[in-house]
């Protein structure tokens, strides 16, 4: 006998392409969702059954450890299966496509994909060729929406809201999957996001988003309640954006310096693994005010909950 | 819609439940009741506030979730799509008596969800089974340890359990 | 014996004489022999009533992929496409593997387009060797050989003291050069456009400066060498600067000329929305703003060819990721039908300037003697039925590849004969030689 409710609300995606697409209600339950996992984790069996049976396959084209345990964790403490599938590919795509290879997998009997890929729009390629549900674990610099869910896990968990808070998101936005999936989440739960960062490192078009634009991250600091701090992928900066890692850090580092114009009670993140003395100083980064454990450790209840959330709608829509 | 029990009878049910609980426990052995989301959650803290007083020593209580091991998971649910929520369970089960709170025992097969997840919480001395109305209609080889009103209506209809804490009030109706 | 073909009561449309009225045209041999009202009976009489008598068609922009690429495209299934849309000439482009820069090249592709008997075959040659933008191509003996043109089109000449020297050296031999319009520092590794799409896709863009920085350039060393004969033809322009570009450059009149292909006039980078790659193609689709400067500039007389720039790729390359696959469109063989959609439809023109624009405008930036239907002109002439509306279906197509967004569009105007040098080389419903 379920609660009655004023409005019954169902889960209806088979795949997760990005927060881009997603309403508030439905990030809202994921959010709702995760949290039922997260206990899971701490108790003495670390594992649930809901996806006894079920083939999860880490297919990875890109390098990444902590994504890619995370996922591997959250898989196994479902009762999931896992299969792990990394490769290095060229953007000459001679031998065989990203297709044949999700096709091979699809007829090894596959539910669902968690695919890292160095373009932008593939889990969406992928959505549309396999049956497997898709899971978006970072596509080009075009989302990341699992790393954008668990960050709004994190503040939500220590703040109660996201409603109303300013949140700077600081360094490469150009390049950034995270601040674009951090950015749909956050505004979408009702947040203000400012993007930080030298001018050339700012996208096209950003005025058509729903954020403001800072170059000054000594102007912004004072006045957040979380600041995001991007690792410098120095594999995807393009050209020369800033000219030295020393003049980045003067302008662009969170150092204890400029924590001292904080609010008292900012949060610290940083999608890891943190470039130490680069984007951030080492005080900062393990302070009172750094969150970034418990993003990791929130990530891995958020993908579960995805991982659970997908392979629900796939049941029903069988 | 029929209705089969009224605030005052659901009350007695509790106390009743409560005596028959202490009479059957040894004594020195801790007990706890744990309720399933979300009707068994509410009984399981009337009953749990009870047993305290009754037992002169506090009697903790929980909420237990048990989507996760629910066996419908992966087929089609129809409208009602299961929530995952928290379970809260502030204490150690191991060796402990837990009583397993819901509000309708039926097919058994939440009761047997519910085993297996605090199975997976730590190891319990025993579990018992207190439901407020038990039904005919069991699909898997479970019987409660301690129920309230017993009832045969036929299949098809619905026992609706409504409680003052979620629904402002304390009924049982047959639809 | 002479053979005669007579084409009765058609709208003969022939802008290069200025003519557009319902008359017959009577072709002897290769040649076209008469235009007017003729009575005299022939071997073969065509009626064309209800339908448009053109010259034939010219695209002076396809890549037919051979040599090299042979699964994609070859000249003989390319010609069979282009004939089938009443195309009888064709101008293929040099960035083949290995590319047309050598009289020999550019003999392989006449030959392969004699045998192949469809439509006529002419190939420009590339600007530099191997189109890597250091060493001048040779451009006098491919001249000779009857390259119409040169153009490194899939790169843009980089340096400007190369493509300095490139119109200089060509101003020997009164010679076009087309350039595909692309600042490679500006386009960096860009697979659309640059903008709020790129953005939110997670695509690199590709600015539009990368085109008009480019085209700017090339102005301005084409004003430095206006007294030399030179002619400069900027290929499949793209952008609202651009047209402002070419404008201003037309004012002062430099001999500076323009192509638009019809994918810029009927779609914007919003198409990629979907990473659907069959919208990948470079110049990248730009805005709705940048599509109408390009309409207005069609109707201002800015535009001097539309051309296809019909670029087959196969299904496994198209269906890669967006980042991986290769740029283009197959459109040749729809062609005519999406000009009619983005500019007779709308009301930007009318069929003889849709025609002119399709014929003799493109055969003057080639330099060809082709075009129109004047006495004793080759006789190339193309059969339209305007009111025939049709589906597009890329599993009929003749071009061996699909990559094609059209698929499935309703569009009106259809060829339904070709006759390419006096001889009848496609007829709808009927055979095709």
């Amino acid at each position: 006998m379920a609660l009655k409710k004023n409005k019954q609300f169902r889960w209806q995606r088979k795949h997760l392409l990005g927060l881009r697409e997603l309403n508030a209600e439905e990030i809202t339950y994921i959010l709702d969702t995760a949290k039922g996992f997260e206990q899971i984790s701490t108790r003495a069996v670390k594992k649930a059954p809901p996806l006894r049976g079920k083939l999860v396959v880490n297919l990875f084209f890109e390098d990444s450890t902590r994504t890619r345990n995370s996922f591997t964790l959250a898989a196994s403490r479902l009762s999931a299966d896992i299969i792990e599938f990394t490769k290095k590919t060229s953007s000459v795509s001679k031998g065989e496509t990203l297709l044949d290879t999700a096709k091979n997998l699809e007829a090894m009997g596959i539910d669902i994909v968690v695919i890292r890929h160095t373009a932008g729009g593939v889990p969406k390629f992928l959505s549309r060729s396999i049956n497997a549900c898709v899971v978006n674990a970072g596509d080009g610099f075009c989302e990341h929406p699992t790393q954008g869910l668990l960050d709004v896990y994190t503040i939500r968990k220590i703040k109660g809201t996201l409603e109303g808070l300013k949140i700077a998101i600081v360094g490469d936005i150009a390049h950034s999957r995270v601040a674009r999936s951090d950015m749909w989440a956050m505004t979408k739960l009702g947040a203000e996001v400012i993007f930080v960062g030298p001018p050339t490192l700012i996208p096209a078009q950003v005025n058509r988003l729903p954020v403001s634009v800072s170059y000054s991250l000594d102007e912004v600091i004072e006045k957040v309640d979380v600041i995001n701090m991007l690792r410098i992928q120095f594999e995807r900066l393009g050209g020369n954006p800033f000219p030295s890692i020393r003049e980045y850090s003067h302008y662009f580092g969170l150092t204890v310096e400029r924590m001292k114009k904080a609010k008292p009670d900012i949060l610290v993140m940083h999608p890891g693994p943190i470039n130490r003395g680069l984007e951030m100083e080492s005080e900062v980064a393990d302070g009172a005010n750094s969150v970034i454990l418990q993003q990791v450790t929130n990530g891995v209840a958020v993908r579960m909950a995805v991982l659970f959330l997908v392979n629900q709608a796939a049941a029903q829509s069988h | 819609m029929k209705k089969i029990l009224n605030p005052e009878q659901i009350d007695q049910i509790i106390k009743d439940l409560t005596i028959r609980i202490i009479s059957e426990t040894p004594p020195g052995v801790d007990i706890a009741a744990i309720g399933i989301r979300s009707r068994g959650e509410i009984l399981a803290q009337r009953l749990s506030a009870q047993l305290s007083k009754k037992l002169g020593k506090d009697v903790p209580s929980g909420i237990l979730d048990i989507t996760l091991y629910r066996d419908d998971l992966n087929s089609p649910q129809g409208t009602a799509q299961p929530q995952v929520r928290t379970t809260e369970i502030g204490f150690d089960i191991d060796d402990k008596i837990i009583i397993l709170v819901d509000d309708v025992l039926y097919t058994g097969r939440s009761i047997r969800a519910a085993m297996d997840a605090l199975i997976d919480l730590g190891r319990p001395k025993a579990i018992k089974l207190a439901v407020l109305v038990d039904r005919v209609g069991r699909e898997l080889p479970i019987q409660a340890d301690y129920a309230g009103y017993k009832t045969d209506v036929e299949p098809g209809k619905l026992v609706q359990v409504f409680l003052s804490e979620s629904d402002g009030k304390d009924e049982v109706v047959i639809e | 014996m002479n053979s005669e073909l007579l084409i009765k009561n058609g709208r003969v449309i022939d802008p290069a004489n200025g003519i557009d009225k319902k008359c017959d045209v009577l072709i002897v041999d290769e040649k076209i022999a008469g235009l007017g009202k003729i009575e005299k009976s022939a071997q073969k009489v065509i009626d064309a009533t209800d339908r448009i008598v053109a010259p034939g068609l010219i695209d002076i922009h396809v890549h037919f992929r051979e040599p090299g690429d042979e699964e994609e495209e070859t000249i003989a299934s390319g010609s069979a496409a282009a004939v089938a849309a009443g195309f009888t000439s064709v101008v293929c482009m040099p960035n083949t593997n290995p590319p047309i820069e050598n009289e020999t090249d550019v003999e392989y592709i006449h030959r392969k387009g004699r045998q192949t008997r469809k439509t006529h075959v002419y190939t420009m040659g590339a600007i530099t060797k191997k189109r890597e933008g250091v060493e001048l191509a040779e451009m006098g003996l491919m001249t000779e050989a009857g390259a119409v043109g040169f153009t490194d089109d899939g790169n843009g000449v980089q340096h400007p003291a190369v493509m300095l020297r490139a119109l200089k050296y060509a101003s020997m031999f009164d010679v076009v050069i087309a350039q595909h319009c692309q600042d490679d520092g500006f386009a960096g590794n860009g697979v659309m456009n640059a903008g709020f799409h790129s953005t939110v896709l997670g695509l690199p863009g590709m600015d539009a400066l990368a085109e008009e920085a480019m085209l700017w350039r090339d102005i301005q060393l084409v004003r430095k060498l206006r007294h030399a004969k030179i002619r400069y033809h900027a290929q499949h322009i793209s952008t609202a600067r651009s047209v402002e570009l070419i404008r201003a450059a037309r004012k002062d009149a430099l001999p500076v000329t323009c192509e638009v292909t019809p994918h810029h006039l009927l779609f914007t980078e919003e198409c990629c929305a979907d990473y659907d790659t069959n919208y990948k193609v470079n110049p990248p689709l730009r805005t709705a703003n940048d599509v109408e400067a390009l309409k207005q500039a069609i109707a201002d007389g800015l535009v001097d060819a539309l051309v296809t720039d019909h670029a087959p790729h196969l299904k496994s390359e198209k269906e890669l990721e967006f980042l991986a696959a290769p740029f283009g469109i197959a459109s040749l063989e729809c062609a005519l039908g999406l000009y009619v959609k983005a500019l007779i439809k709308p009301g930007i023109m009318d069929w003889p300037m849709l025609i002119k624009l399709m014929t003799v405008k493109p055969a003057k930036i080639i330099g060809v003697d082709k075009g129109t239907l004047g006495v004793g002109k080759q006789a190339d002439v193309t059969i339209i039925d305007p009111n025939a509306e049709y589906k597009i279906d890329v599993n009929k197509f003749r071009s061996k590849s699909r990559n094609c967004p059209y698929h499935g569009w309703t569009v009106t105007g259809r060829v339904e004969k070709t006759i390419v040098g006096g001889e009848i080389r496609f007829e709808r419903n009927g055979k095709s030689k």
